[in-house]
C-alpha cells in the first residue's frame, strides 16, 4: 500500500496482482463473462454500451454469491464470527479500492451508492459548509448531469455562481482562457477525466494545476477513466476523485468517494444514522473517524466486497492493456464507421479519446438506430447520454454511442458496421 | 427485421400522411419529448365540433413519426368527444405492434398532443 497514515488498517486481501502491461488475451477475458455467451433474439450478444454499465466477471459473481452463502452478516456491530467475517472482507475491499487508485489510505475511500452520491455528498457537506453567496464553482459544457444538477441546486440555495470550460467543435475543452475562468473566488474546479459522449480524454494533471494556482479544490469525475486505464490520485494530486463500481465490472449499487484525509476530516458529516457516529445522545451525537463518518446505516456490503473482486480481475488484466487495447479498437471503430453512408463522429481523434465512439447518422433518430441494432443483439446507448448541455451545444437532441470494454473484439466492431450499413438501408428517407 | 420495424411503420415514417401545415387551423398543439428530442406541432381544422382537417410537423424517431402520421388519419371525421375518449390502446392498435416501455412514450407523443388540443378546446368553450 502507498503512503501511510501511520494507522494499522486490516488489508489482508490486498496483494499486489498488477501485472506487466503485456497485450490482452481477449478470448481467454471474454470466457469468463458469462453472460457474453448469451443470446438475443436467436444472435449472440454483441455488447456495446460498456460507458452505461459494465458485464461481470465469473469472479465477481462467485464472491457475491460465496458472501451470501457463506458470510452474511451486518458489519461493525456484531462481535459473531460471521459479522467478523463480513466486516474483514468489506474493509480488506475498500482497502483494495484504495490501493488500486493509489490512495495514502483506505480511509480516504467513502462507499457510496455510485459517483453521483459522491458528487452530492462532497456538494452537500463540503458545499454546505464552505460555499457562501458570490463563492464560484468552475464546471465543464461536457459534464455528465451528476456533476451538473448537485452544484445547480447548491447554487439555488446558497447564492453561488457556475462557470463553464467550453467545448470546442471538436470536442476538446477550450483552455486557453482557464486562468480567467478560474477567479479569485472560484473554490471548486469539478471535471470528468473522460467524456461519456465525445470520449474526450482531458489533461487532468494540468487542470489540476491550474485549479489549485488558483487557490480551488479539484473534483475528479473519473466514471470514465479509472475502469479502463491506470489512474493515482495522488499523482493527479485531485482533491476529490468520485467513481461507479457497475461501470468497472463490479456491482450496481457501489461507488466511492476518494478525497484528501484533512478536507475530508474538516467537513460534516452527509446522512445521519447508524454506523457514522461515535457516542449518541437524545439531543447530540458525536460522530465516527474516517471513512465511516460518512457512511450512515448498514452499508452495500455484498456489493463492496464485489468492487474488490472486479478491481482484482481488472489488476490482473492489467490497466494499460486495458487501455491500450481500447484505444486500438476504438481507432479501428472510427476508422470503419466513417465507411457508413451519412455517419458523422462526434468527438476528438482516435490519439485523443477513450474507447468509446459517439455518432449520429443522417436524420435517422439515435432510437431507431439503436433500437435496429438491437434487431441484431447489438447493443449500444442512444440518447443524451445524461449530457443534454453538450449536446445542446452540438445542436443536436440526441446521438448513438457504441463504448467499449477489455472483452470486445474487431469482429464485434465488424458486426456493429454491417449493422450501421443495414440501419442505412431501412430508414433512408 | 424486427417487428418494431414492420413494412408499415416504415412507409409511414418514409411518406408521412398530412405532415405540413393548415392554411387556418382552428387549434394548434406543439408538445415535445425533451428527454428524446421527439417534437410534434399538431394543428387541426374543426367544423361541426368534429375533425374536419389535420396537419403536423415535428421530428422524431420512426415510432413516434409514424404515430402522428397513423393518428392523423384515423381522426378526420371524428368528433372532439370520441377523441377525448382515444387512449393508449387506440394508438397501438393503429401500429398493430409491440412497444416496450421504452419506446412507448414515443409512440405516445402524437396522442398527447391530440388530447391536449381537444381538451384544451373544452375549456375555451
Amino acid at each position: 500500500m502507498k503512503g501511510a497514515c501511520g494507522e494499522e488498517y486490516d488489508a489482508t486481501m490486498t496483494q499486489s496482482t498488477h501485472s506487466q502491461s503485456t497485450a490482452l488475451d481477449v478470448s481467454a477475458i471474454r470466457a469468463d463473462f458469462p453472460i457474453l455467451a448469451r443470446q438475443v433474439r436467436g444472435r449472440p450478444l454483441v455488447y456495446l454500451d460498456n460507458a452505461a454499465s459494465s458485464q461481470k466477471p465469473q469472479a465477481v459473481l462467485d464472491t457475491l454469491d460465496r458472501y451470501y452463502r457463506q458470510t452474511n452478516a451486518n458489519v461493525h456491530r456484531g462481535v459473531h464470527t460471521l459479522s467478523e467475517e463480513a466486516t474483514a472482507q468489506y474493509e480488506a475491499a475498500r482497502a483494495r479500492v484504495s490501493e488500486f487508485i493509489g490512495a495514502c489510505c483506505p480511509k480516504e475511500v467513502i462507499w457510496t451508492r455510485n459517483a453521483t452520491e459522491a458528487i452530492n455528498l462532497v456538494a452537500y457537506s463540503w458545499g454546505r459548509a464552505n460555499l457562501q453567496r458570490g463563492d464560484r464553482v468552475l464546471l465543464t459544457e461536457m459534464e455528465h448531469h451528476a456533476n451538473l444538477v448537485p452544484w445547480q441546486i447548491l447554487a439555488a440555495e446558497r447564492g453561488i455562481e457556475l462557470d463553464f470550460v467550453p467545448v470546442a467543435d471538436n470536442g476538446t475543452l477550450v483552455l486557453d482562457n482557464l486562468d480567467r475562468l478560474l477567479t479569485p473566488r472560484t473554490r471548486l474546479f469539478g471535471f470528468t477525466a473522460m467524456s461519456n459522449v465525445v470520449g474526450t480524454l482531458n489533461p487532468v494533471k494540468e487542470m489540476t494545476a491550474a485549479g489549485h494556482k488558483a487557490g480551488a479544490l479539484v473534483l475528479l469525475d473519473a466514471c470514465q477513466s479509472v475502469p479502463h486505464m491506470p489512474v493515482d490520485v495522488q499523482d493527479l494530486d485531485v482533491d476529490f476523485m468520485v467513481f461507479s463500481g457497475h461501470k468497472m465490472l463490479g456491482p450496481t449499487g457501489i461507488g466511492a468517494l476518494w478525497g484528501r484525509r484533512e478536507i475530508l476530516n474538516a467537513m460534516p458529516p452527509f446522512m445521519g444514522g447508524g454506523d457514522m457516529i461515535r457516542e449518541v445522545h437524545l439531543r447530540e451525537s458525536r460522530w465516527n473517524e474516517l471513512p465511516w463518518k460518512f457512511e450512515a446505516g448498514t452499508p452495500a456490503i455484498a456489493q463492496a466486497i464485489g468492487l474488490g473482486a472486479a478491481v482484482a480481475y481488472l489488476e490482473r488484466a492489467g490497466l494499460a492493456a486495458i487501455h491500450q487495447a481500447e484505444r486500438d479498437l476504438t481507432a479501428y471503430a472510427m476508422q470503419r464507421m466513417s465507411e457508413v453512408e451519412g455517419l458523422r463522429i462526434l468527438g476528438p481523434a482516435a490519439d485523443q479519446r477513450g474507447g468509446l465512439v459517439s455518432f449520429v447518422l443522417g436524420d435517422v433518430h439515435p432510437h431507431d438506430i439503436a433500437a435496429a441494432l438491437d434487431g441484431m443483439a447489438i447493443a449500444i446507448r442512444a440518447g443524451h447520454h445524461c449530457a443534454q448541455p453538450l449536446h445542446e451545444r452540438y445542436g443536436i437532441a440526441a446521438s448513438a454511442r457504441a463504448s467499449f470494454y477489455l472483452y470486445n473484439t474487431k469482429e464485434e466492431v465488424d458486426m456493429l458496421v454491417k449493422g450501421l450499413h443495414k440501419v442505412v438501408e431501412i430508414f433512408a428517407l | 427485421m424486427m417487428d418494431l420495424y414492420a413494412e408499415e411503420i416504415l412507409d409511414h415514417y418514409k411518406h408521412p400522411r398530412h405532415f405540413g401545415h393548415l392554411d387556418d387551423p382552428s387549434l394548434t398543439y406543439h408538445d415535445r419529448n425533451p428527454l428524446c428530442g421527439d417534437e410534434i406541432t399538431l394543428e387541426l381544422k374543426i367544423a361541426d365540433n368534429k375533425v374536419a382537417d389535420v396537419a403536423f410537423t415535428g421530428h422524431g424517431c420512426a415510432i413516434s413519426r409514424a404515430a402522428a402520421s397513423m393518428m392523423s388519419e384515423e381522426i378526420i371525421g371524428k368528433s372532439l368527444d370520441e377523441l377525448k375518449d382515444w387512449n393508449k390502446e387506440s394508438i397501438l392498435d393503429l401500429l398493430g405492434i409491440e412497444v416496450g416501455p421504452v419506446r412507448i412514450k414515443c409512440a405516445l407523443l402524437p396522442l398527447k398532443a391530440l388530447k391536449a388540443a381537444v381538451w384544451g378546446l373544452g375549456e375555451d368553450e
